[in-house]
């Protein structure tokens, strides 16, 4: 078969098990902390049960809702399918890769989470508004810390594509590169600011001290909320696919190996799996942190990726 | 990269990550251990760079670092803040995210000063002089921002931690003798320090460093 | 060479027998006689240097030449009557509650240690150990400086702990920095921190190390000479603690950090052909000069006016020694020499007045010619002499460095010329005030030592008037030497 069909079917065959397995990736981090909380959980399924029940129901909006407000779910859901395809899973041979690089991948991130921030202060409420500024006050200081995380793979790599960072990254021969290793911890500290988890937001919560994420879409219901959950779970997923491609790649097949792929798959699983496992234990044995703390967490994480790039730069390790 | 290269590189890196967690700890015990840690780390790369460049002297001073930086000064330390009833120093100067941005400038800084000797120099190390420097300069910086004596004082040792770093990284360390000698005069420094801070707290009640700034250029 | 090890192992031994023994008795006496024999040895190692020349000891361990081996003399001649002067002020402060014997005992002990250090960093070759040797002469003098335990020296004991640490530590780096130079040339070892060796190949050193190291050792060595802006500690630590400690290091250790300063300029002259190093001391020379005498004038306290004028005449020595040729370098010379002599003496003159008036207020020390006329004329021409007044010496070494001035740096002569008048005016005043007018001091229960006073004003004179040959001989082989 000619290289781009194999390359198109390949994407969308990635695009398609990352969105229709992030729930599962929900479920099972919920499951490992129930585990961990010795209570029985319920089900790696349940996510799928929750967005079925989403969608048969009928949406409820408020009188002054605008177009935006019932967009912003299909956008935000849209801009985490697109993320989803761009980061390098199985194989680093994607073909939607040139609609984003690293560096724009951070900027579809922060589309999606724009348009969340306005819909929650779209209708109006109290709660809408707190919720979209303190959002806002985890993203600003999150995304630069992020585009430093990225930096390092890339001086590595010498390219801004995804696909060239990851094949660099995961021919490099095994050995210890300090920059990446803070790069990977500054990367872990953002994932869980970013992805709304304990230490920095608690996604069960609903409290009006402690919300930060849930506040945002208080007001939305069924197929809405149904397509925000899923992004969630998308963009977990996708973060967690992130670090993984970035930090421990090996396992990826090659551009055009087709041999390589069922390995690739199975490698993938197993590091989302672990990654599931320790996100788990990373909310169990931390404690939500005051809001007022999330500025020195982030301003650390930020730290740790500009000491890593630094680091690269000086030694070339 | 050769283990022993890889090693080092760690182990630098490790350094300047003790360095700024020193810049941002407020609880003073953990500023000694994290001193100890730093004086472990210097131990470990003085004996990797031994084993793999053959100089037998780094052993001595690998063994006479361990002795005094990972045990008799983190003791006398650890003493006198129990005698002193010092535990916490809570406020500084400057907040703490604004001290760590300082620090990475200054860490840039640090970097490009390092660059025309690192190139001179003949060692395996020769690239950790920059944050060689860098550990000074952040020892520096947390020397001016801090509000008691103690952590004053911690701040001083760990910046001639960063100066032996540095000199492990250009030559292979300093000539026995005068390392032995660099050791003694720490080693009396603090003795000296520990008597020093009894007079200081009998004359001011407290450990601020806020009473010990009446002495003006030209009030008197 | 056995008088080294008497110059430096009578100090040593000293300090430890009067650590036992420090707050008997005889403790003042027995400091008196250390400090005797240091100086007898001191004088014999000169003797042989003049005739010999240059000389190396213990396997290169040590050095003498002209430059330093004047300056042992000095120091131990110093040591020697500054410890005749503190025995009855001492005792004084003793009688006043001022001092237990406990603070004694620590007294005498860490005197004869610091002299040791001092002389030790005056006689060795290896420039590591001099930077030991510079830490070590801090340390022992920190707890003298709080020796009194009021909060002000407490203060001024921690500000001089903690600058001149800091400062110490750059110097440390500069020697890391001189050792890598070093290495490269000489090969890894010993012998490479040897002044001896490094002076014979310093055409070979690599230029940019050497500019950098010389840039880490002046603002290492220079916090402890006292140059602005590094000098905060300078006026605190030296009139807060007893006097015959600001006797010791007003006149002798701010002398032997500029001796360290100086063989270091040495060297970098040799590695770099432009005169970078000469620009660097002359800059902060002049300031040093200019800042401190117009900080003289704020002062109230008469230790800390006259601190002041040790910074200012510490940066006319820079200056000089900067500025470079024969003419400045035996000016910057026989300034060392005059200087010590004069602030150690003014020093003993301003100890005992501040005794009888009980503060070191000088609004508030009158009339000291009315009730002890010699404490009052010796605080008078001490003064005189410290302001340049012909014919004393401080007038022959200033008067020769604005010559050479006007020569090499003309547009340095005008800056100086005011900065010294304004000192002039400044000081005069002052001690007019003091010296003269109605009091109500109180009479000393011990009689106090003068003599060193007149000594040292008696030789300042002579210098003033007449340098012997041989010591005029020295000077000039020390200035050749420093080039």
């Amino acid at each position: 078969m000619p290289d781009f069909v194999t390359s198109l079917l390949s994407q969308l065959a990635q695009t398609l098990i990352v969105v229709v397995l992030a729930p599962v990736m929900l479920g099972w981090v919920n499951q490992c902390r129930s585990w961990l909380q010795n209570r029985s959980g319920p089900g790696l399924m349940q996510p799928y049960r929750l967005l079925s029940k989403l969608f048969h129901k009928d949406a409820v909006l408020a009188k002054n809702a605008s177009a935006l407000f019932r967009t912003a779910p299909y956008i935000q859901f849209g801009c985490m399918v697109l993320a989803a395809s761009i980061v390098p899973v199985t194989q680093t041979n994607l073909a939607f890769s040139p609609a984003a690089d690293v560096i724009a991948l951070v900027g579809v991130f922060a589309l999606a989470r724009v348009f969340s921030a306005l819909a929650a202060m779209d209708i109006g409420t109290a709660f809408g508004s707190m919720g979209a500024r303190r959002e806002m006050l985890i993203a600003s200081l999150s995304e630069p810390a992020l585009l430093m995380v990225f930096f390092t793979p890339l001086l590595i790599a010498q390219s801004t594509s995804l696909n060239t960072i990851v094949a660099t990254l995961a021919h490099r021969e095994f050995a210890l590169y300090p920059s990446l290793a803070f790069a990977a911890v500054a990367f872990i500290m953002v994932l869980l600011a970013e992805n709304a988890r304990i230490p920095v937001d608690n996604p069960a919560t609903h409290l009006e001290l402690t919300m930060i994420h849930e506040a945002m879409v208080l007001e939305y219901s069924a197929r809405h909320l149904a397509l925000i959950e899923w992004a969630t779970a998308v963009k977990l997923t996708t973060y967690c696919a992130l670090g993984i491609a970035l930090f421990v790649p090996w396992g990826v097949a090659s551009a055009g190996d087709w041999r390589g792929l069922p390995f690739a798959l199975g490698a993938f699983v197993v590091k989302l799996a672990l990654a599931g496992g320790a996100l788990a234990v990373l909310e169990t044995v931390s404690a939500k942190m005051r809001i007022f703390r999330a500025p020195e967490f982030l301003g650390m994480a930020f730290l740790l990726a500009v000491l890593g790039m630094l680091i690269f730069l000086l030694l070339g390790a | 990269m050769a283990l022993s290269a890889q090693l080092i590189n760690l182990m630098a890196a490790l350094l300047l990550l003790i360095a700024f967690a020193m810049l941002a700890q407020r609880r003073i015990l953990s500023l000694i251990y994290l001193f100890a840690w730093q004086g472990v780390v210097l131990t470990a790369n003085s004996i990797v760079v031994a084993y793999s460049t053959g100089q037998t002297h780094m052993y001595y001073s690998a063994l006479l670092t361990f002795a005094l930086k990972v045990i008799v000064l983190p003791w006398i330390l650890h003493r006198l803040i129990r005698k002193l009833d010092v535990r916490w120093d809570v406020e500084t100067l400057i907040n703490i995210p604004t001290t760590m941005l300082i620090g990475i400038a200054l860490v840039i800084f640090a970097f490009n000063l390092a660059l025309p000797i690192s190139q001179l120099a003949g060692t395996i190390t020769r690239s950790t002089l920059g944050i060689a420097i860098a550990i000074v300069l952040l020892s520096f910086l947390m020397m001016i921002t801090r509000r008691k004596a103690v952590p004053q004082v911690i701040g001083f040792l760990a910046m001639e931690n960063g100066l032996f770093f540095a000199a492990t990284s250009t030559t292979y360390g300093m000539p026995m003798i005068v390392e032995l000698g660099v050791a003694l005069d720490v080693l009396i420094g603090m003795l000296i320090l520990g008597i020093f801070f009894f007079q200081v707290r009998e004359a001011f009640d407290s450990l601020d460093l806020r009473h010990m700034e009446k002495l003006k250029e030209t009030d008197r | 060479m056995s008088e080294i090890a008497f110059v430096l192992g009578l100090p040593l031994a000293g300090g430890l027998v009067l650590a036992a023994y420090g707050d008997r008795g005889g403790a003042a006496r027995l400091n008196v006689l250390f400090n005797l024999a240091t100086f007898v040895s001191a004088a014999l190692l000169a003797a042989r240097v003049v005739d010999a020349g240059p000389v190396t000891a213990y396997g290169e361990l040590f050095f003498i030449d002209s430059f330093n081996v004047f300056l042992v003399a000095l120091t131990a001649f110093v040591g020697f009557t500054t410890a005749l002067f503190s025995r009855p002020y001492m005792l004084n402060e003793v009688e006043h509650g001022r001092l237990t014997s406990r603070m004694l005992r620590l007294y005498h002990s860490m005197y004869q240690l610091f002299i040791f250090t001092m002389l030790l960093v005056l006689l060795t070759n290896n420039m590591g150990i001099l930077w030991v040797a510079m830490e070590a002469a801090t340390l022992t003098t920190v707890l003298l400086v709080s020796l009194y335990r009021t909060p002000a020296s407490v203060e001024a004991a921690w500000k001089y702990f903690i600058l001149c640490g800091v400062g110490i530590a750059q110097a440390l780096f500069g020697t890391i920095l001189l050792y890598f130079a070093a290495e490269k040339v000489l090969g890894a070892g010993g012998n490479a921190l040897l002044w001896t060796h490094l002076n014979a190949v310093k055409g070979d050193l690599e230029p940019t190390v050497l500019s950098l190291a010389f840039v880490f050792l002046f603002v290492g060595y220079g916090t402890k000479v006292g140059l602005v802006p590094l000098h905060n500690w300078l006026p605190d630590a030296h009139s807060e603690g007893p006097t015959p400690m600001s006797a010791v290091l007003s006149g002798l250790l701010l002398n032997v950090a500029l001796y360290a300063v100086v063989r270091c300029k040495v060297l970098v002259d040799g590695a770099l052909e432009t005169h970078f190093a000469g620009n660097l001391m002359m800059g902060f020379g002049l300031l040093s000069v200019v800042v401190a005498a117009f900080f003289l004038w704020r002062q109230r306290d008469v230790k800390r006016m006259f601190a002041y004028s040790s910074v200012e005449h510490m940066g006319l020595m820079t200056f000089a020694f900067g500025m470079g040729g024969p003419v400045a370098t035996f000016a910057g010379l026989l300034h060392m020499t005059v200087h010590s002599l004069t602030k150690s003496a003014i020093f003993f003159a301003v100890g005992h007045a501040a005794q009888k008036a009980g503060t070191q207020v000088m609004d508030e020390i009158r009339g000291l010619v009315v009730t002890n006329p010699t404490i009052g004329w010796a605080l008078m021409l001490g003064s005189l002499a410290i302001l340049g007044m012909p014919p004393f010496g401080v007038f022959a070494s200033e008067f020769l460095v604005l010559t050479a001035a006007m020569q090499q740096q003309p547009w340095a002569t005008p800056i100086l010329l005011l900065a010294l008048g304004v000192a002039f005016a400044a000081i005069f005043v002052r001690v007019q005030a003091m010296v003269f007018g109605d009091t109500t001091a109180r009479r000393l229960p011990h009689p106090p030592a003068l003599i060193p006073v007149f000594v040292h004003l008696a030789i300042v004179l002579m210098l003033g008037l007449y340098v012997p040959p041989y010591l005029a001989d020295w000077y000039r082989q020390a200035a050749r030497l420093i080039g």
